[in-house]
């Protein structure tokens, strides 16, 4: 039965002054993968994006639940050209931190890849939370996953996780 | 655009966090509807269950724990499908929880996935609560879901059977089930 320790990081990152980075030659030895990235940006009101292997065709799309502290709504979008992790309604990235988690199931398999992503924005006084499931429609492996952010990144800290299954 | 390359990524690379361990993995047999993880050790604190489902007809997702149906579980989950407002809906005393399929039915075309905790599931005094994450997009129509699920029931969860109201899970269905250790 247990087979051990399954969740372990692979690569961590701490970019600054830069508007994206990579994660690469990601193995398939995993189930599921898990990016964690606690984004922080020097410019007001920066947009935090995702692609995956360089696709840059519009095979993503998503659906969301948020609520602002008013409000709650549920958007989506279609045929896209990215995910989408500060909000389908974006809640920009500013110096205060933001925290994403994107798990991404069966990321080897051969199938369309769908993720759940977790957005938690608080800005005392404002902020966003989010819940969302996404679709890229690509029956590839996830070899790479690159983060894009509309700001110059600023002390953000991403690590990308590997889970196993027995 | 200026990047900054993380490079050299292997399988192998850093420290394990070894309080979060495989118990078990299942698949799809296209011909059932239901898979059971069994004989769950006690050796954990928390469970944790990952799924990607693919149903061979439009369907439902329901969980439930040690066989046990009657009125033995509730349900309230926050759901959003993209373009109705959201909603808050809630079923009591029913012989399942739902993971997923509240506004609609799930994907036969693209994978629901779900990520669902079962919080202390060895205790022997207390009810067992879970939350799930779940959903499916499908590129212009979708459904997540936020839910919370109580199963009224102060035995240790020894079993845990995911299953669809109709249809079965094709063979690329996976479902893998964790345990998390505490200190």
């Amino acid at each position: 039965m247990p087979a051990g320790a399954t969740y372990e990081p692979i690569a961590t990152t701490s970019p600054n002054g830069v508007n994206s980075y990579s994660f690469t030659s990601i193995s398939g030895s995993y189930t599921d993968l898990r990016l964690v990235i606690q984004a922080v940006t020097s410019t007001g009101g920066s947009g935090v994006t995702v692609q995956f292997n360089s696709d840059t065709g519009t095979n993503y799309s998503q659906t969301d639940l948020h609520g602002n502290g008013t409000t709650a709504a549920s958007n989506r979008t279609s045929s896209d050209d990215r995910w989408y992790l500060s909000g389908v309604t974006a809640e920009g990235v500013t110096s205060t931190p933001a925290l994403f988690i994107v798990d991404i199931m069966s990321y080897s398999g051969s199938t369309n890849k769908t993720g759940l992503i977790t957005a938690s924005q608080d800005k005392n006084g404002s902020g966003k939370v989010s819940r969302r499931v996404a679709l890229w429609r690509n029956t590839s492996a996830i070899t790479s996953i690159t983060v894009f952010t509309t700001g110059t990144v600023t002390g953000t800290t991403a690590t990308l996780y590997g889970i196993k299954a027995a | 655009m200026i990047g900054a390359l993380v490079a050299g990524i292997t399988g192998s690379g850093g420290a394990s966090l070894s309080s979060y361990e495989s118990i078990a993995t299942a698949t799809g047999t296209g011909s059932s509807g239901t898979i059971t993880f069994s004989s769950i050790p006690s050796t954990f604190k928390h469970l944790q269950i990952r799924g990607m489902v693919t149903p061979s007809i439009a369907s439902y997702l329901n969980l439930t724990i040690n066989g046990v149906g009657g009125t033995s579980y509730s349900t309230h989950a926050l759901v959003g499908n993209g373009a109705n407002p959201v909603q808050a809906t809630g079923v009591t005393s029913g012989s399942v929880t739902y993971l997923l399929g509240f506004f609609s039915t799930l994907s036969t075309t693209q994978p629901n996935v779900f990520i669902t905790d079962i919080l202390d599931y060895t205790s022997t005094t207390k009810n067992k609560t879970l939350r799930t994450f779940s959903g499916y997009d499908a590129n212009g129509s979708g459904e997540i879901v936020v839910g919370s699920s109580l199963f009224l029931s102060t035995n240790a969860v020894s079993s845990i059977s995911i299953g669809l109201d109709s249809g079965n899970f094709t063979t690329a269905a996976r479902f893998a089930l964790y345990g998390i250790k505490e200190a």
